[in-house]
């Protein structure tokens, strides 16, 4: 099991669009100590070539708009100022962005669905505004394979009193290297559903963001994670407080088999001091299948105000419990299928929490491969 | 005709040892009630037998219709036909009831249930035991009270019928009207087939609903006397007491 040491502050991180602003990691630093940046081929020091291709293909809902637009576009880049270097490098590096507007008011009919298809040797940068207008409400689903080396910056600008859920998977190919940043920017009143399912690829590291313009801004989490011998998949999560009134929650649970499969979880979540009245909890757990995995959970809560309605995290990693396969065993069920029906119990649970009864199908059939594998 | 035969066995835990040769045969058609103190190894003898890893057998056998369990895991053992209803059953988070039943009827019978035919048997089971429905899709024993735990292991014992059955205090914790739902069972699956039953308790009230042919008095790890249905009258007007001193 990993460090539980508590991370320096990320109040004061350093913000910018300007790649130049950004030293190159050297793996000492607070963001960077637990990702192998030799792994990273290139994506954090700017030595990947750009030649690499990630190709988006969307299945909207009638009810939305999807545009293909230059770096020029007003709405790119509007909510959020990159964070750390390869946030930046994505930001400096990209060609086109995908746009999706959910309008006004809006009930999208069905999930509107985006395809991202790795191929191709070298990297590839990508950038998606995910724009759901006033008491619009949308369901969307990101689904990422293929093989790539890909930085990106997706943002969730959910308008007041709108809702967005969105489901995004990460099934690459195993020599997959993908740095992600999601930006929610919840406006009055709305209402954010985030589930993160992460399974193949080398290295994934993905950032989930997520900050409040104004009060009633309610935000939840989850992801569910399966690393296997050699993977090293990272979540970083991050919630600003910056407003009163508003909630978040955090749940994430990975399971890890295999020599050198690393996890790592890190949640950030800071109330500032005008954020009064917050409802905050997050919570992290692993289980290690097999000897030679490891798992680094950090949750890290920053209180700057007297007046939150609750707070609270915790972090825990454990091994199956034999109570549980001597139990199912003694009712016949052999010992791989019992250890398959505790884990995929243990991450099931979460998955349960999905509403739309079609993504979480299809989520539980993700992890369902993965266990039969 | 199924037997299960216990010879001369041995059991310790964490280099203690707590079975010092007990000899136990069960037939099918057959209720053994095993009676004894707190800490007489009861238990142990029970998850030994199911082949839990805690338990180490230092020697003897277990036989089952001639086949040596103690060859066996812990899910062969039980589809050879061997079930043990747990004294604590434990809380598996996040695998429902309906899934549980259906991996384990699957297994133990070697095909899937049809799912109409699985559906039916378990309402039947379910109502029978006085089980509500919503159990089902619930957790398998998460949040159970110990009467409802106790009735699922029944439900469990009734659904896979095995050929030896060890119920390990089913009884305790039981209102008088749980008792008699769960000894309606025992005797439902008794009656069933050629089944035998080796009951684990402390109390002579279930056996005046589930009559045993023999009792057993378990004391310091071994059998120390054994007879018919009025040794268990007598368990309960004198205690353990001349047992107890008797293996010091
Ligand atoms: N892990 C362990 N380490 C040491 N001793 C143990 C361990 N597990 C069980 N024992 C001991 O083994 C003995 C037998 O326990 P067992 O549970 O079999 O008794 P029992 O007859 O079922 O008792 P009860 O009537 O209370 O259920 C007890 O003295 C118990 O403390
Ligand atoms: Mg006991």
């Amino acid at each position: 099991m990993g460090l539980n040491e508590k991370p320096l502050s990320t109040l004061h991180e350093k913000a910018s669009y300007d790649l130049g602003d950004f030293e190159v990691p050297t793996g000492r630093e607070e963001q960077w100590r637990f990702t192998p940046l030799s792994r990273l081929k290139g994506l954090h020091n700017g030595k990947a070539e750009a030649a690499g291709h990630v190709r988006v293909d969307v299945e909207a809902a009638p009810e939305v708009t999807v545009e293909t637009v230059g770096r020029d576009d007003a709405r790119v880049g509007k909510s959020f100022v990159p964070s750390d270097r390869v946030s930046a490098q994505a930001w400096t590096s990209f060609e086109k962005a995908t746009v999706i507007t959910v309008p006004r008011e809006a009930v999208t009919s069905e999930p509107t669905v985006l395809t991202l298809t790795g191929s191709g040797d070298g990297a590839a940068y990508g950038h998606i505004v995910v724009k759901v207008e006033p008491l619009a409400e949308a369901v969307l689903v990101l689904d990422h394979k293929g093989s790539a080396v890909y930085a990106d910056n997706i943002e969730f600008v959910v308008g007041e009193g709108a809702s967005l859920k969105v489901v995004s998977v990460q099934d690459w190919d195993d020599d997959a290297v993908h740095v992600s940043h999601h930006h929610a920017q919840l406006a009055k009143d709305a209402t954010f559903r985030s589930f993160v399912v992460t399974l193949g690829g080398d290295l994934v590291r993905l950032s989930p963001n997520v900050s409040y313009t104004a009060p009633g801004g309610d935000a939840d989490m989850s992801g569910v994670y399966f690393v296997d011998a050699g993977q090293h998949l990272e979540h970083r999560l991050l919630v600003d407080h910056s407003q009163p009134n508003c909630k978040s929650n955090v749940d994430y649970r990975g399971a890890l088999q295999g020599e050198d499969a690393h996890a790592v979880w890190i949640g950030d979540v800071i109330i500032r001091v005008e954020a009064e009245g917050t409802d905050t909890y997050e919570l992290n757990r692993n289980l290690i299948l097999t000897d030679g995995a490891r798992a680094d959970s950090v949750p890290n809560l920053e209180i700057l105000t007297g007046e939150v309605a609750g707070a609270g995290h915790a972090s825990a990693s454990g091994r199956l419990d034999d109570e549980h396969i001597f139990y199912l065993q003694a009712r016949g069920i052999p010992y791989d299928e019992a250890r398959r029906l505790v884990i995929r119990g243990f991450l099931g649970q979460l998955v349960e929490k999905i509403e739309v009864a079609e993504i979480r199908e299809r989520v539980l059939g993700a992890l369902e491969a993965e266990l039969a594998r | 005709m199924a037997t299960l035969e216990i010879r001369d066995l041995h059991v310790a835990v964490e280099d203690k040892e707590i079975l010092r040769g007990v000899n136990l045969t069960v037939q099918s058609g057959k209720t053994h009630a095993i009676m004894g103190p707190n800490g007489s190894g009861k238990s142990t003898l029970a998850y030994a037998i199911a082949g839990h890893p805690k338990y180490t057998i230092t020697g003897g056998q277990v036989l089952l219709d001639g086949v040596d369990l103690l060859e066996l895991s812990v899910d062969e053992r039980a589809r050879a036909g061997l079930f043990l209803a747990m004294q604590y059953p434990v809380e598996v988070p996040g695998v429902s009831v309906s899934n549980f039943l259906r991996s384990a009827v699957t297994a133990v019978r070697g095909e899937a249930p049809k799912l109409r035919e699985f559906a039916k048997d378990l309402k039947n089971g379910m109502d029978a035991l006085s089980i509500d429905g919503a159990f089902a899709q619930r957790n398998l024993n998460e949040g159970f009270s110990g009467g409802e735990k106790k009735r699922h292991e029944i439900l469990q014992m009734e659904l896979l019928k095995p050929k030896i059955a060890v119920l390990d205090e089913t009884d305790s914790g039981l209102d008088v009207d749980a008792l008699r739902v769960v000894s309606e069972g025992i005797n439902r699956f008794r009656a069933s087939g050629d089944t035998g039953v080796l009951l684990i308790t402390h109390y002579t009230r279930i056996l005046r609903y589930v009559k045993p042919d023999f009792v057993h008095v378990f004391a310091g790890g071994r059998i120390v006397e054994e007879g018919g249905p009025e040794l268990a009258e007598k368990l309960e007007a004198e205690g353990y007491e001349q047992y107890t001193k008797a293996s010091l």
